[in-house]
């Protein structure tokens, strides 16, 4: 591939090569200071490409492959080269992880200890994420939860927070000096603005961290908290992942001692600030 | 060329110890777009390497190991819906070879279950899976209608629940193809397993690879197919295990076939072999793979693409089939 650029999340290395110089110069700019994978090798390869030679010139169309992909993913036009990196990343995660399990959720952490936040789409972990860094907390990332097996920890996997729609203002707002990606307008999920971690969350990256708090946030409702049982929380975990089948034995190994291991709640809340002060308050009654 | 260096690894893996980052990096990204990665993994096992790389293999063993058990599980399936039948089901491919523990399964990939049953009993094998919980696959009529007229199998069924493919066989080479393979004397020499069902003899086993790799298909997957039937051809350094194999190819009309699997066995796994002009044009297929991992050698890969349709029917058959599918807006160029 002509331009290349790698690099590693927490502890998952990638090669991310392009037909074009746009997406990687966007991709290398925002991730600057990152590390390169471990021993100089990619866990993982993206390939964003032309599917026809002369669409790199006219009207031109990124196709997303790599190690791993979907048949018949939707290209890209080009100005959405970011967008197009970060799905690569994410699709290699979600087809190709076999390490850690895979939970579709944010995380924050505080003193060691994690908060997982998971829930559909558009129930706004990311949001949540970017505005509790914010105030303080490391962002371990917001949208992957890297389990171990093995030792019941948690792995940051701090990649750009994707930001989409009303988000972008309010984080905007929220983080004055953030750094933001370009505003990626008419995506397939509306308009999209990616968030550079803080510093300190970058650098912490390779400290993992003891899973302390699950919750299932829900947008659009009057404030309410309500415990989930274990067994509703297994249940809706496994759908919340994406290499839970694949990992056989091992997976569920770790998705119950996890559950077994650690309260979890459902938290309605109306709107964003109303959300963080009560993830707040339920974190200091926890602890 | 990584489709090369993924070859050299596999013949002899302490050639690895050269290995920079980047060649590396190419090897992994050429074993997993061949599928192959668990068995390398396998075949690399304790040798020294980047902690990365060991990482990575540890991974690929344990991908290989959960599939080997969805597979050998999918075949209990099969069994518990095909045995009130009382016929003969024989496991083929990937499914067979770890269900037989034969070194061929070691780190496979394993996606379908294939399984071959008598051509006279096809009816109450579809109705006996549908009613445990396959499905059909292909909506539209005229592949449903192709199949069932001229292809050595059903059209694909899959399981509503477990999501998984079961290719139902009655033969090994599509009724329009030119060898045509004595699927009766496949079923006659079958061995049973433990639990009921059956795999291919041998002798049997090696000609299903050898046909499916170059008698059916574009060698699309070929370095992985053609890594089967090395392992396989272990049991037949004897001479005369070796001519009762070539006989064996001969009754299934594949003998041509069966001399070049050797000759690219040795070559590309082997001790070397002496090649013919057109055996090099195969190892340029097998090999096209690039650092990425992506397909290489468009030309070669076109020709063996029309190749492949020109082997499966006669031309002009090809062409009305050809001319069916471009009016139904199916894509039929690579």
């Amino acid at each position: 591939m002509r331009h290349v650029f790698q690099l590693r999340i927490g502890p998952v290395g990638f090669r991310v090569g392009a037909d074009w110089r746009e997406p990687i110069e966007t991709l290398a700019a925002l991730y600057d200071d990152y590390p390169k994978p471990h021993d100089g090798i990619p866990d993982f390869s993206v390939r964003l490409f032309a599917a026809r030679r002369w669409r790199r010139w006219v009207r031109p169309s990124i196709t997303i492959g790599g190690d791993y992909v979907l048949p018949d993913a939707a290209p890209l036009p080009l100005p959405l080269g970011l967008l197009a990196a970060e799905m690569g990343m994410n699709l290699q995660m979600a087809l190709g992880q076999r390490r850690y399990l895979l939970l579709h959720a944010a995380t924050v952490a505080r003193d060691g200890r994690a908060l997982l936040m998971t829930g559909v789409s558009g129930a706004g972990k990311s949001t949540l994420a970017a505005l509790l860094m914010a105030r303080g907390w490391r962002l371990m990332g917001d949208e992957f939860a890297l389990l171990d097996p093995a030792t019941g920890l948690v792995h940051g996997f701090p990649r750009l927070v994707s930001l989409k729609n009303q988000a972008i203002g309010v984080v905007e707002q929220a983080l004055p000096a953030g750094r933001f990606g370009p505003l990626q307008p008419d995506t397939p999920k509306g308009d999209i603005r990616h968030l550079k971690p803080d510093a300190a969350s970058v650098a912490a990256m390779d400290v993992p961290a003891q899973p302390a708090a699950i919750l299932f946030p829900s947008f659009g409702h009057a404030p309410d908290v309500r415990p989930v049982p274990p067994a509703e929380t297994f249940v809706r975990l496994t759908q919340a992942s994406t290499n839970y089948v694949g990992l056989g034995e091992r997976g569920f190994d770790a998705l119950t001692h996890l559950v077994a291991t650690v309260p979890a709640q459902a938290i309605d809340y109306p709107d964003t600030q109303t959300a963080v002060e009560m993830v707040e308050r339920l974190w200091e009654q926890a602890a | 060329m990584s489709g090369a260096l993924l070859v050299r690894a596999l013949r002899d893996p302490t050639t690895t110890r050269e290995l920079d980052a980047a060649g590396w990096t190419g090897l992994i990204a050429a074993a997993r777009a061949e599928q192959i990665l668990g068995t390398l993994a396998h075949r690399l096992h304790g040798l020294p390497m980047p902690a990365t790389v060991e990482r990575i293999l540890a991974d690929a063993r344990a991908t290989a190991e959960q599939g080997r058990t969805l597979a050998l599980w999918e075949a209990e399936m099969a069994a518990q819906a095909l045995l009130p039948l009382g016929i003969p089901v024989v496991l083929l491919k990937g499914t067979a070879y770890v269900a037989a523990g034969l070194s061929a399964g070691q780190g496979r990939s394993i996606g379908d279950l294939d399984i071959l049953v008598p051509r006279d009993r096809l009816d109450a094998v579809e109705a006996a899976l549908l009613a445990a919980g396959w499905e059909w696959v292909k909506p539209d009529a005229y592949d449903d209608a192709y199949y069932r007229r001229w292809m050595h199998e059903l059209p694909p069924l899959i399981h509503r629940e477990r999501d998984r493919m079961i290719d139902v066989h009655h033969t090994i080479l599509p009724l329009t193809a030119r060898p045509s393979p004595n699927a009766d004397a496949l079923l006659a020499d079958s061995v049973p397993l433990a639990n009921g069902l059956c795999v291919l003899s041998a002798e049997d086993m090696v000609c299903h690879a050898v046909a499916h790799l170059f008698a059916d298909g574009d060698l699309a997957g070929g370095l992985r197919n053609l890594w089967d039937i090395h392992c396989l051809l272990d049991a037949f350094e004897a001479p005369e295990a070796l001519a009762r194999l070539r006989a064996r190819a001969s009754l299934h009309q594949i003998a041509t076939h069966l001399e070049r699997a050797l000759r690219l066995g040795q070559a590309l796994y082997g001790e070397g072999a002496r090649l013919s002009a057109t055996d090099r044009l195969y190892v340029r297929r097998l090999l096209a793979r690039d650092g990425w991992g992506r397909p290489t050698a468009r030309a070669t890969r076109t020709a063996f693409y029309l190749r492949s349709h020109l082997l499966r029917m006669p031309p002009g058959m090809l062409a009305r089939h050809l001319w069916t599918k471009w009016r139904k807006g199916h894509r039929v160029t690579p």
